[in-house]
């Protein structure tokens, strides 16, 4: 990972509110995050918190009603895309930052061909004839290790296994050499022995390609297989960031700590019992004016329910939002 | 778990389910899905047996099948006892009791239009002649028991949450006092940190009242928390059936060494220098498996063997079971000390011959 280059995309401040019938959800609150060049960022947490609302936002991808964003930056090779036309943003999608979705069955048009589909934004964004289109798209199927790619190219997505549809979405999202692809939970719908697949592609394309990649999952072992670094999210806010080795090794935040040993492990020492985190995560209904986690936290103090710690540095690109320090046992001097 | 001599709970012998597959406006049968495909395995009183494999296996066809939730095409499933396989209806109404099930998803088996006291009530009113006091008693110690408010009884279960809902399965599942649970994928639909509740939530009541279950599922950390002994679907059939340690620290079949090789472990070091499997391919159709062993189409120890002869499941070791012409050529040749040079040398002889 390339230390202090400028980052290809910067995320100040956002904010993301859902109108909904039962009032405001505040789904994403003052969410701030980079990505460098060439970087593997993967952010974690579980539904509800945040993480693929945060993204969406990004490229104005969310409907709006119910979804507003009230503020915030998205700086992405000299814009915000928050600001910006939306010409632009059409333009950026796709050519400058790629996008996979969660579900492959539900994200690729059943009446085109995969060939159509990929073809479609080589020749919107890159200006490619029928033709030049075509062979880049064969390219980029045998990139994918989808076999007999030529063949492929005329078949429709039910023709296809989930896992080569993944393939095809990644083929799709890689299609105009985009700078930033964003991943959003790319293997939570495939089996193991098919995301250990997908997670190899990706180790090899990133050596081959080497554009900056953003992957949500809730998986903390893919995260440990693939980023470098990683945020962890809870109730809409970033709670814990920093680099893979150093937030696995020493987490700070009482919730990735949790996370950490709540799930058993698959080799090694077998845990008798397993550590629950108790309660349900929040509903955000407000803007948070006290930590998320204090209800489910087993390290809460008052302070927690006065005010929502921000976050603070405790090494070297390793930052936490949390009162309490696991050095001391006690409360952290912020 | 070994101490006194364990008793056979259930036992089930060749089950097969086959799902015709049709074609024509007459509907003419031209095939079957081979689902669960010639499948025995016991489970022992009290123990947890898990099922693991990949979607599309068999392994919730198994289960199902097992409970007479599907008529089995052919084989033999004894619960206590009873061939469950092929009772009377009558009969089978009487046994039910004995034996439930709780489902993948929370949201889908629970009626929305029932109360959370009338849904864990329906069983008693099917099976039981309480009055309404004894049952709204009983309905409150069941939710007691997997931890829900009792003021809650009169919600509906849009109300909770998906681990909520979870419970209020669960609470269901023991209304009768059942002996044997099938648990399908239950905590596949949850978040992660609820996961591990529900996992708890399972092993108190299984010390508590004595449960048996099979616990299906595809999460193989889950599994290596929960079971005492792992069987491993691939394609309709068990490829390896052992005690849960011996599987996890040493798999045989090459699926299972796959299988487990393609899980991520959170942590970033072990990540970096491990070793991993990775399989080629995909799973084959169930319409048509392949003629020799199931696996063969992407096993990377396949020899000729294997594409013609498919492999059946024998005990090699004192209660470790493999479905795999590795183990059989080995024991045929009386060399089982050495087990992974003699397994080399047995796959190579077999490649030069071809």
């Amino acid at each position: 990972m390339p230390d202090g280059a400028e980052p290809v995309l910067d995320v100040k401040g956002l904010r993301t509110v859902f109108q909904t019938r039962s009032g405001e959800i505040h789904a994403v609150n003052d969410v701030s995050f980079d990505l460098k060049p060439g970087e593997l960022l993967g952010v974690v947490g579980e539904s509800g918190s945040g993480k693929s609302v945060t993204m969406m936002s990004l490229l104005g991808l969310l409907p709006s009603p119910p979804a507003d964003i009230r503020g915030g930056e998205v700086l992405f090779a000299g814009s915000d895309l928050l600001k910006c036309a939306p010409d632009h943003l059409q333009a950026v999608r796709g050519a400058g930052i790629g996008f996979i979705f969660q579900d492959p069955m539900t994200s690729l048009n059943p009446v085109f061909t995969v060939g159509y589909q990929i073809m479609e934004p080589l020749r919107r964004h890159m200006g490619m004839d029928k033709a030049q289109a075509r062979q880049r798209a064969q390219e980029l199927l045998e990139l994918v290790g989808i076999p007999d790619a030529a063949r492929r190219l005329k078949d429709f997505p039910h023709q296809f296994s989930g896992g080569m549809r993944q393939r095809v979405m990644i083929a799709i999202a890689l299609a105009c050499d985009p700078k930033v692809l964003i991943a959003d939970e790319p293997t939570t719908a495939l089996d193991v022995t098919i995301q250990a697949q997908i997670l190899e592609l990706v180790r090899d394309l990133r050596q081959k390609l080497g554009m900056a990649i953003v992957w949500i999952t809730h998986d903390l072992g893919v995260i440990a297989g693939i980023a470098d670094r990683v945020l962890v999210m809870y109730g809409g806010q970033i709670v814990e960031q920093g680099p893979v080795g150093a937030v696995f090794r020493d987490p700070q935040h009482p919730y990735t700590r949790a996370l950490l040993t709540t799930v058993p492990a698959i080799r090694g020492e077998r845990t008798a019992k397993l550590n629950v985190i108790e309660g349900q995560p929040p509903i955000m209904k407000a803007v948070p004016a006290a930590c998320a986690f204090r209800d489910r936290c087993t390290m809460a103090f008052d302070r927690c329910g006065r005010e929502n710690p921000r976050r603070i540095a405790v090494s070297p690109g390793h930052d936490v939002a949390c009162f309490w320090d696991p050095k001391t046992g006690g409360a952290r001097h912020v | 778990m070994f101490d006194a001599a364990p008793r056979k709970l259930v036992e089930v012998k060749g089950l097969k389910m086959y799902f015709p597959i049709t074609a024509g406006i007459f509907r003419r049968k031209v095939g079957d899905v081979k689902a669960v495909d010639d499948v025995s395995f016991d489970i022992l009183e009290g123990e947890t047996l898990g099922l693991v494999g990949e979607s599309g296996c068999g392994k919730s066809t198994c289960g199902r099948a097992i409970l007479r939730l599907y008529d089995p095409t052919e084989g033999e499933v004894w619960i206590g006892g009873e061939n469950i396989a092929m009772a009377e209806a009558a009969d089978l109404r009487r046994l039910r009791p004995a034996m439930q099930m709780v489902f993948q998803d929370p949201q889908a088996s629970l009626n929305p239009r029932m109360t959370v006291a009338d849904i864990i009530g329906e069983p008693l009113e099917e099976h039981t002649k309480l009055t309404r006091d004894e049952k709204l008693a009983r309905v409150y110690e069941l939710m007691d028991a997997v931890g829900l408010n009792r003021a809650f009884a009169n919600r509906y279960p849009h109300a909770f949450s998906g681990g909520q809902r979870q419970r209020i399965g669960i609470a269901r599942a023991l209304a009768l006092n059942p002996k044997f649970i099938v648990c399908d994928e239950p905590i596949a639909a949850l978040d992660v940190s609820i996961q591990a509740q529900v996992v708890n939530l399972l092993e108190e009541l299984q010390d508590k009242f004595g449960l048996t279950y099979l616990f299906i599922s595809h999460d193989l950390s889950m599994v290596r928390h929960i079971a005492d002994r792992v069987a491993v679907m691939y394609l309709g059939r068990i490829v390896e059936l052992a005690p849960r340690d011996q599987l996890f620290d040493r798999p045989l079949h090459p699926y299972t060494e796959a299988l487990l090789s393609a899980v991520p472990e959170a942590d970033p070091e072990t990540e970096a220098n491990r070793q991993r499997i990775i399989l080629k391919g995909d799973v084959p159709s169930p319409a048509n498996p392949p003629k020799g062993c199931n696996f063969c189409t992407r096993c990377p120890k396949v020899f000729d063997l294997c594409q013609r002869v498919k492999p059946v499941l024998r005990e090699i070791e004192p209660g470790r079971h493999v479905a795999c012409h590795l183990y059989e050529t080995q024991k045929e040749t009386a060399r089982a000390g050495a087990a992974p040079e003699a397994r080399k040398s047995t796959q190579q002889g077999e490649q030069h011959e071809t």
